[in-house]
């Protein structure tokens, strides 16, 4: 039954088509559309009361700016109405179910955001003298204990903006820890499943890089990557649990074969969510791996960064390090070794790797995360990651092509194909139809491996309702894509903008607004 | 636990419908030894709310923040005014908690933000087009030289002494394994720059010079000279700023023939956070568009013909590209250019000219009170907010002597350049819209106190 | 003139010593619409196998290898401003390159029409 209705006047639907009805503004009840700031703004507009400047001398060394820049302003009215109009046109994770694999889009406590706009960590300058920011350097040294402990490593650099400039970071501690014994070796071997950070990480440091092949089930070919084991071979760069959802049963075999070889371990730690607590890369002997706070420690992704990538490092790699780093003394005191202290210190450094200390306002948000939950609330949360996603893949294997189902068990995340659509169907149809259901798509088309994939991550912050919703709605737009049905060729109809033409964008790019041309001043 | 909605029943109904008899049966991939029996030993349990606000309280009562004292630090990160909005909207749950926008239409808020801060980054460099950001102004400026080493075939650039020294190390970090040369000075305390010495060494070899302006000491010259130079040879301009409020008052450096304009967009908008979460700024002409790296956000239209914005040319990029990717980044730092075009809407034109006539006139007092202090010279001819003292003595105990006081008094050129003894005595002292006349009059008297 | 292709969906046109080269239709039906073309300069030297130019659709970028050994004459610039020109007409005015051969020999290893046919087919 409805709720009930208190005007006493009964609502009904009257007619077809209700969506073509036009509006004189274009906008839908509280679908709004929202123009851009140079459409609205003017030169002589502003948001901000200045005090008036002291008149002086200028010393600008006869480089005053006479020509406009033409940055359009908005009152503080009209920009938070521009703002919160824009943002209403996005998803997010406060809205509603994002099971984007291998992205880790998890509730974001906003305790978090509380203590890093505490003054004493938000309005803090990164030079200024160590005495005055022992608070901020304690914070990062009890995060790095904290992952240090996490991962069972030994050391853990601190400074990598984001997984990619952690991949980095790992494959310079590689490469400096050859050169260091004069060893030329030049090729990493990646799996062909793996995220394209990996290769592209790897070219970036002068490796050659070549692919090993994965097994049907899923995971890295232990046997074609023994027989390619070298002199030649720096190192592996392995993501466990793999981008299939998988844990990699041979992680250890494969270590000590790399090690055997002369070659070192490098893990991409995206998928750390999935083990946090409950195994210890260290363990699997791993040389190196980043940890995502935004994906494990829930820093919020922002739409697109701040990220952040700390580094856990074996003891054979701990002495290759970027510099600076937090060094805490037996009186309790920090201090932090830049290049002035390095000869002695850390001698062997690949060098700075960003201009300050990394991601301080991650640092206190991923902290206090870690807080809240403790050890034996990480452990939780992996398990919960798990069984979520374990039941979503049980739940759906009967509409959906699970390729690696039958296998066994998968880790943080299901992994479907688009096997069995109808002609024409595919992947994209699916997702698309999904944000007409109110969710934010898997991910899709990754990992290359499986055809069409589609890569589900629910995540631990997630209740049973939420996803037993889900999976009927994702079982109502399999069928459908397995009927055919037309209306799912055209979705989304009730997002705020249906598909766009990324071919148009692609071929003729406009990356910033232009004023449109002024034939209009004939008129 | 409050982040997990999971209760005991919920979990054995999911286990019984997956056939599992516990959670451990999940996990039958790991291997036995590898498996911890329980919590790891020797760290904490969970904790309260409270309890973790109250650590945190008391950690950050131990550090000296730039609010509550006279600041006068800058060298690549500025304290400046954020207006309470623009902490409102970037903590509104539908940026906060979004993700990079691959699923277009349901990310045009992103989206659209993205194409206004690419185009207010354009303006304000001076450039045709700028990306959707990197993650400061330090890898930025890497990136920018690898860049011109995309265009240009060549591997040598030529770096000026007035780079921030951090921005000098990343580079050098990373040219070691890209096979790069970079030839690099350490600067003089003097009015003049090296521009003499960039002069000499551009030729047909040369992939790019980099110059920040304003630069490390403060300094700000004209870069015509330098762009016509490199030009003539086919190597590219790259400019570096680190304080963009400056452009609100002196010409940007596209006007002045930079091919890359880079910077550190943290002073807009985004808090001082002890280096980080920063943003990089990152523009350049039209004609180098497909060799940029990070992400570029593109307008088009819909099925029904509105207009919308979409990621584009996304073949640079790592995910298609993999080993031949521009770039091997993934993030971009779009939280905290959403802070920073943010603020730079609520300025517009007026505000940030406003500003940087501010920020300049009080830089102007503050340079003349400081060097009424006697031994105390001020290097520059030239400077916005930002200018370098020599005092009489090694500066870095001065800044310590400085902070027991109270005050955070400028950043020595010790700690910026270890060991070169022709620095020690510098200061570089930073001086925005934030410090009081109380401030600086206090900062002058501590100062003339511990120097004399 | 004659026409081969390779297994990798260029197709070259061959007179005397000198070819044009492009991608074929099947090729273009592969990769959707095109967005981007770069094409190899002027005077540069080809080795056949090796990297000779990129074709770029919204989601996917692909190299375009040399069919042959040989020197570039002229890269078809009309493609950097239309490069749909390759979806509409990929064996006519979409053509990539053109080159002076360096051994007619390497022809002998391409497929002639009926032999592409009969690949694509299999694929």
């Amino acid at each position: 039954m409805n709720a009930i209705n208190q005007s006493g006047w009964k609502p009904e639907m009257v007619g077809e088509g209700r969506h073509d009805v036009k509006t004189y503004t274009g906008n839908k009840a509280l679908m709004l559309e929202e123009p851009l700031i140079f459409e609205i703004g003017n030169n002589s507009t502003t948001g901000v009361d200045l005090a008036v400047s002291p008149k002086v001398i200028s010393r600008l060394g006869n480089l005053e700016r006479h020509r406009d820049i033409a940055l359009p302003g908005l009152s503080e009215p009209e920009a938070v109405r521009h703002y919160t109009r824009l943002s209403r046109q996005n998803y997010a994770i406060d809205l509603g179910f994002f099971p984007l694999g291998s992205c880790t889009m998890k509730h974001n406590p906003r305790l978090n955001e509380k203590v890093a706009r505490m003054a004493g960590f938000a309005d803090v300058h990164p030079m200024q003298p160590i005495e005055t920011v022992q608070g901020a350097l304690a914070v990062i040294n009890e995060l790095a204990v904290w992952l240090i402990e996490l991962t069972g490593m030994h050391g853990v650099a601190m400074t990598p903006k984001a997984g990619a400039h952690g991949e980095l970071c790992g494959i310079l501690c590689i490469k400096a820890a050859l050169e260091a014994r004069g060893d030329k070796r030049s090729v990493i071997l990646v799996p062909e499943s793996a995220h394209g950070t990996n290769p592209a990480t790897a070219a970036f440091a002068g490796f050659s890089v070549e692919n090993i092949p994965a097994t049907s089930e899923g995971r890295v070919d232990l046997a074609a990557l023994k027989s390619r084991l070298g002199p030649d071979v720096a190192g592996v760069m392995i993501t466990n649990p793999n981008t299939c959802g998988l844990f990699e049963r041979d992680m250890k075999a494969i270590s000590d074969a790399v090690h055997a070889a002369g070659g070192y371990v490098y893990c991409d730690g995206a998928n750390f969510n999935a083990i946090v607590g409950r195994v210890r890369p260290g363990d699997l002997g791993i040389d190196a791996m980043h940890i995502n706070l935004h994906k494990t420690f829930s820093t919020p992704h922002g739409g697109g960064g701040p990220g952040s990538g700390p580094v856990v490092l074996s003891e054979a790699l701990s002495p290759f390090g970027p510099l600076p780093f937090t060094e805490r003394h037996a009186d309790g005191h920090f201090s932090l070794v830049e290049e002035e202290t390095a000869g002695e210190r850390h001698p062997h450094s690949f060098g700075r790797m960003t201009a300050f200390h990394g991601q301080m306002g991650m640092f206190t948000r991923a902290l206090s995360y870690i807080m809240s939950h403790g050890a034996d609330g990480l452990r939780q949360v992996a398990e919960d990651a798990v069984l979520n996603a374990n039941y979503i893949l049980r739940s759906l294997e009967d509409v959906l092509d699970a390729p690696f189902a039958h296998s066994g068990p998968c880790m943080h995340e299901a992994l479907f194909s688009d096997d069995g659509m109808a002609e024409g169907f595919s992947t994209l149809d699916i997702a698309k139809g999904l944000i007409d259901e109110g969710y934010h798509p898997m991910t899709v088309y990754f990992p290359l491996v499986v055809h069409g994939a589609m890569l589900v991550e629910p995540t631990e912050t997630e209740s049973k309702a939420t996803l037993d919703q889900f999976i009927g709605a994702l079982r109502s737009v399999a069928e459908r894509a397995k009927a055919g049905d037309p209306l799912l060729k055209s979705a989304p109809h009730h997002a705020p903008r249906r598909r766009l033409d990324e071919t148009q964008a692609a071929r003729k790019p406009i990356l910033v607004w232009r004023e449109p041309e002024q034939a209009v001043a004939a008129e | 636990m409050r982040y997990l909605p999971l209760t005991q029943t919920d979990r054995q109904a999911m286990l019984g419908f997956i056939g599992a008899k516990s959670i451990d049966d999940l996990f039958v991939d790991v291997p036995a030894e590898a498996q911890l029996d329980g919590p790891i030993h020797g760290l904490p349990n969970h904790a309260s709310e409270m309890a973790v606000e109250r650590h945190f309280s008391n950690l950050a009562r131990q550090n000296m923040s730039a609010s509550h004292h006279p600041f006068f630090l800058g060298c690549g990160a500025y304290k400046h005014h954020v207006p309470a909005s623009v902490d409102h909207i970037i903590q509104r749950g539908e940026f906060l908690t979004a993700y990079t926008p691959y699923q277009p239409e349901i990310a045009q808020g992103t989206l659209q933000m993205l194409f206004e801060f690419q185009t207010q980054v354009a303006r304000l460099f001076g450039c045709d087009v700028a990306n959707a950001s990197m993650y400061d102004g330090s890898t930025a400026c890497w990136e920018a030289i690898g860049m011109a080493g995309r265009i240009t075939k060549r591997t040598k650039a030529v770096l000026s002494s007035g780079l921030h020294p951090h921005y000098v190390s990343v580079a050098k970090t990373m040219a070691k394994y890209t096979g790069d040369t970079l030839d690099t000075a350490f600067p003089e305390l003097s009015a003049e720059t090296d521009s003499a010495r960039l002069l000499a060494a551009i030729d047909g070899e040369t992939s790019c010079v980099v110059v920040q302006y304003p630069d490390i000491l403060g300094r700000i010259e004209d870069l015509s000279a330098i762009a016509a130079k490199a030009h003539e040879h086919s190597a590219l301009l790259i400019a570096v700023v680190t304080e963009p409020v400056a452009l609100g008052a002196i010409k940007a450096p596209g006007e002045m023939g930079a091919d890359i304009v880079v910077g550190e967009g943290q002073s807009i908008g985004v808090g001082l956070q002890f280096g980080g979460p920063y943003v990089g700024l990152f523009a350049c002409k039209e004609k180098f568009v497909r060799q940029m790296p990070g992400r570029l956000c593109g307008e088009t239209v819909d099925a029904e013909g509105k207009r919308g914005f979409v990621l584009t040319l996304s073949t640079r990029e790592q995910h298609i590209r993999r080993e031949k990717a521009t770039s091997n980044i993934c993030t971009n730092s779009g939280l905290c250019a959403l802070a920073f075009s943010v603020h730079m809407t609520l300025l517009g034109e007026k505000g940030l000219r406003g500003l940087a006539s501010l920020n300049h006139a009080l830089a102007v007092r503050a340079a003349d009170r400081l060097t009424q202090i006697p031994g105390v010279e001020l290097i520059n001819d030239s400077f916005f907010n930002e200018f370098t003292l020599r005092l009489p003595k090694e500066a870095r105990p001065v800044v310590r002597a400085l902070a027991d006081r109270k005050i955070l008094g400028g950043v020595s050129l010790g700690r910026l350049y270890p060991g070169v003894n022709a620095l020690e005595n510098g200061l570089v002292v930073a001086v925005t819209e934030v410090a009081t006349a109380e401030d600086i009059e206090a900062f002058a008297a501590a100062l003339q106190e511990i120097l004399a | 003139m004659s026409r081969y292709y390779t297994e990798d969906h260029e197709w070259i046109d061959v007179d005397g010593e000198t070819a044009t080269v492009g991608i074929t239709d099947y090729a273009q039906s592969q990769l959707g619409d095109i967005v981007f073309a770069e094409v190899p300069a002027t005077g540069a030297t080809l080795k056949k196998g090796g990297d000779a130019a990129v074709v770029e659709s919204v989601k996917a970028a692909s190299d375009v290898y040399a069919p042959v050994s040989g020197v570039v004459t002229e890269g078809n610039d009309a493609l950097e401003g239309d490069p749909a020109l390759v979806n509409s007409d990929p064996e006519g005015e979409g053509w990539f390159f053109k080159l002076t051969l360096s051994d007619t020999s390497e022809l002998d290893t391409l497929m002639d029409a009926a032999a592409y046919k009969a690949f694509v087919d299999g694929l």
